[in-house]
């Protein structure tokens, strides 16, 4: 449905897309995961055909993204990153008026946005701009959903909003996705990556890792251990350093996850290092790797690889 | 005829540049300060000029030094006491007097008589006055001049007529289009040139380079609105309230301030629209080369406001500037504007006379018009 094929895009000096090649399929609940200023919102601009790629092709449901732009634009609904919609007209006028723009009316269409329309409706007298985080989300994506788009584009919509309202939207897009329609998000929060169905790593312009999340999860090559020690995680951190066949530690919550060359290092090396550098109440255990380990890995391992 | 009105008004926000067209009002209705600067701002510049900042003297406060008293020197000191333009306030007894009454602004000018006035005149057919004027204005002190020597040389006409002196040569001037020099004359049609600039070509490069700000121009853009369409649905609000404001002005400029329209209403009707069409597509143009509010706001009104007052001939006559200025005020609209504008409602132009400026103003319109679309972006950036 989406097929990227070596994108590159450049400002100036700053290269946003270093040769971007994916493919999303018809149906597909497709994540773009990766931090802010990974280049998610330039590819998704060239999607649209806002942003035209240096060199590289891209189609949307076969449509040309340079050529045809004037087709796709009718068949896709966009979501820009930041709450793009008209703060001092209603929540109604503001739906209506994409609705009539897109050349369809809000009760032509009302089945489609039903689910996320009646939770907005009792505040349809209430200008945009007064509106809460989650709930202009709802507009928006009511927005980008009035006129039947068989693509959805949707550009971090769940950043700045409660944790409430992550869920809810998330919810909403996997019935929209049961409804066929193929969706392209991005999201800084590593936690949404396991609701798509496939996602793409993304860093520094460069795409790590196409696959669903369970496999890029399994798929993890080394060994994991989550540690804590007594002393704080900083310390243990700074300690753990001078482990042999380190590859990585990162803090995770309340604990340090500890990458190792695979099948290297056992429990008990971990420990009786961890008692040589004086540290006491180890609670150590090997465990599966999260999409957040996985994306550390492998973009570290790209961008400053590991001597191993 | 309600329902038919709601039926129109339902039919045209069906399409999709009626859509378009009833947001924008709804923005313009909505937003206070926007609805300040399109209606209050031309109100109260109209009423500055009209009745705070005026270059006509009156009540002018002035001394008198007699050193005469004789017969004419009470005659002329009546008559300037009598004249609206003139106070006398003080009277001086020496000129060691003099510095201290105009240095502390008790008077801006002081009329000195010399001894033996009457005397002088009737022996040589020739008497001195002398006058002293506070030059550190020195447009007001110019003018306080020029009415004292006009009170004074018709006095000294009068004598003449009386006395059937063949000698004297009599002047009589008529300033023609503007009888009695009212500044009305001049700043009505100077203000339609600003207000209209105003109005029409700052609101519109805020109004599409905020669309760019607040990021819903990405989603206008990612829609199926053509790009024509976009402009001619931020610009035609403005086209209708710009019409409306010229009205505004014209009624108050002619009813209020009494500056007369000569010439054909339809012809200043056509320049007026011609010149909103030429400030729009000037707005429009800015709004394509810049891309926030801050500077769209700063680029009309350094880059617009000031030469439309400075360099248009609005105050300062063109021909006085150094050929360079000259020159450069050749490409701003608003100079030919006030031609055609002065013209038509104080001489009677006709167009056969202004073919040439309305020319000019359609070239700059189109002009700016190609500009703004080819630097109009489809895309972003």
């Amino acid at each position: 449905m989406i097929r990227i094929q070596d994108i590159t895009k450049s400002y100036g000096k700053t290269q946003a897309l270093k040769g971007v090649s994916l493919d999303v399929k018809k149906g597909e609940l497709f994540g773009l995961i990766g931090p802010d200023g990974a280049g998610k919102t330039t590819l998704m601009r060239i999607l649209m055909s806002l942003l035209l790629p240096d060199s590289g092709q891209a189609t949307m449901n076969s449509y040309d993204v340079v050529k045809e732009y004037k087709k796709i634009r009718m068949q896709t609904g966009y979501m820009p990153g930041r709450f793009s919609l008209y703060q001092d007209l209603t929540v109604e006028e503001n739906l209506e008026f994409f609705a009539t723009v897109f050349g369809t009316s809000i009760s032509e269409n009302y089945d489609l946005i039903k689910d996320i329309y009646v939770q907005i409706e009792p505040f349809k007298k209430r200008r945009a701009g007064k509106l809460s985080g989650g709930m202009k989300q709802k507009l928006a994506l009511s927005c980008a959903m009035i006129h039947k788009p068989e693509i959805l584009i949707l550009d971090d919509p769940t950043t700045g909003v409660d944790a409430v309202s992550r869920k809810e939207f998330w919810e909403m897009l996997m019935r929209l996705k049961a409804q066929g329609i193929t969706i392209l998000v991005s999201t800084p929060y590593m936690d949404e990556a396991t609701l798509c169905d496939r996602i793409a790593l993304i860093e520094k312009g460069n795409i790590f890792g196409v696959n669903t999340p369970q496999q890029l999860m399994e798929n993890f090559p080394e060994d994991l251990w989550s540690v804590k020690t007594a002393s704080s995680l900083y310390q243990t951190a700074k300690k753990l350093q001078n482990l042999p066949r380190l590859i990585s530690v990162n803090s995770f919550g309340q604990c340090l996850h500890v990458v190792l060359l695979k099948g290297k290092v056992t429990k008990a090396d971990i420990i009786t290092f961890l008692e040589q550098q004086g540290e006491t109440n180890i609670e150590i255990e090997q465990i599966q790797a999260n999409i957040e380990d996985v994306f550390i890995l492998t973009t570290e391992k790209k961008t400053n690889p590991v001597s191993l | 005829m309600k329902n038919i009105f709601i039926t129109i008004s339902r039919k045209v926000r069906s399409t999709r540049f009626g859509a378009f067209l009833y947001k924008e009002f709804l923005h313009i209705l909505r937003d206070r300060r926007t609805l300040i600067i399109l209606f209050g701002i031309p109100l109260a510049q109209l009423l500055l000029f009209g009745y705070a900042l005026t270059n006509e003297v009156k009540n002018i406060k002035v001394a008198i030094a007699d050193y005469s008293h004789d017969e004419m020197t009470k005659q002329l000191i009546q008559q300037i006491n009598a004249s609206s333009y003139f106070k006398i306030t003080e009277i001086a007894h020496s000129p060691s007097e003099y510095n201290e009454l105009l240095r502390s602004g008790r008077v801006k000018e002081i009329i000195v008589f010399e001894p033996n006035f009457s005397k002088n005149y009737v022996a040589n057919g020739k008497a001195n006055i002398q006058l002293l004027a506070d030059a550190s204005e020195p447009n007001t002190s110019q003018l306080i001049i020029n009415y004292t020597n006009a009170i004074i040389s018709s006095y000294s006409q009068s004598l003449s007529v009386l006395k059937n002196n063949p000698a004297s040569i009599n002047i009589k001037t008529r300033m023609l289009y503007n009888e009695n020099m009212k500044e009305s004359y001049n700043f009505v049609p100077g203000l339609f040139a600003m207000i209209l600039m105003l109005i029409s070509a700052m609101m519109t490069a805020i109004t599409i380079t905020r669309e760019k700000e607040t990021g819903t121009m990405e989603i206008l853009l990612a829609s199926p609105l053509k790009p024509l369409q976009i402009i001619l649905g931020k610009v035609t609000p403005y086209f209708c309230l710009s019409i409306i404001n010229a009205i505004v002005i014209l009624v108050v400029g002619t009813q209020v301030f009494g500056v007369p329209v000569k010439g054909s209403l339809v012809l200043l009707m056509f320049e007026i629209l011609l010149y909103i069409f030429l400030a729009l597509s000037l707005g429009i143009m800015i709004s394509s080369l810049v891309s926030s509010q801050m500077s769209a706001m700063a680029m009309s009104g350094f880059g617009l406001m000031m030469p439309t007052i400075l360099l248009s001939g609005f105050i300062f006559p063109v021909k006085n500037m150094p050929i360079a200025l000259q020159i450069l005020s050749n490409v701003i609209p608003p100079r030919w504007f006030i031609e055609i504008n002065r013209s038509i409602m104080l001489k009677g132009g006709t167009l056969d006379i202004l073919w040439y400026q309305t020319l000019i103003l359609m070239s700059l319109a189109a002009l700016f018009l190609f500009i703004s679309f080819k630097k109009f972006k489809i895309r972003l950036e």
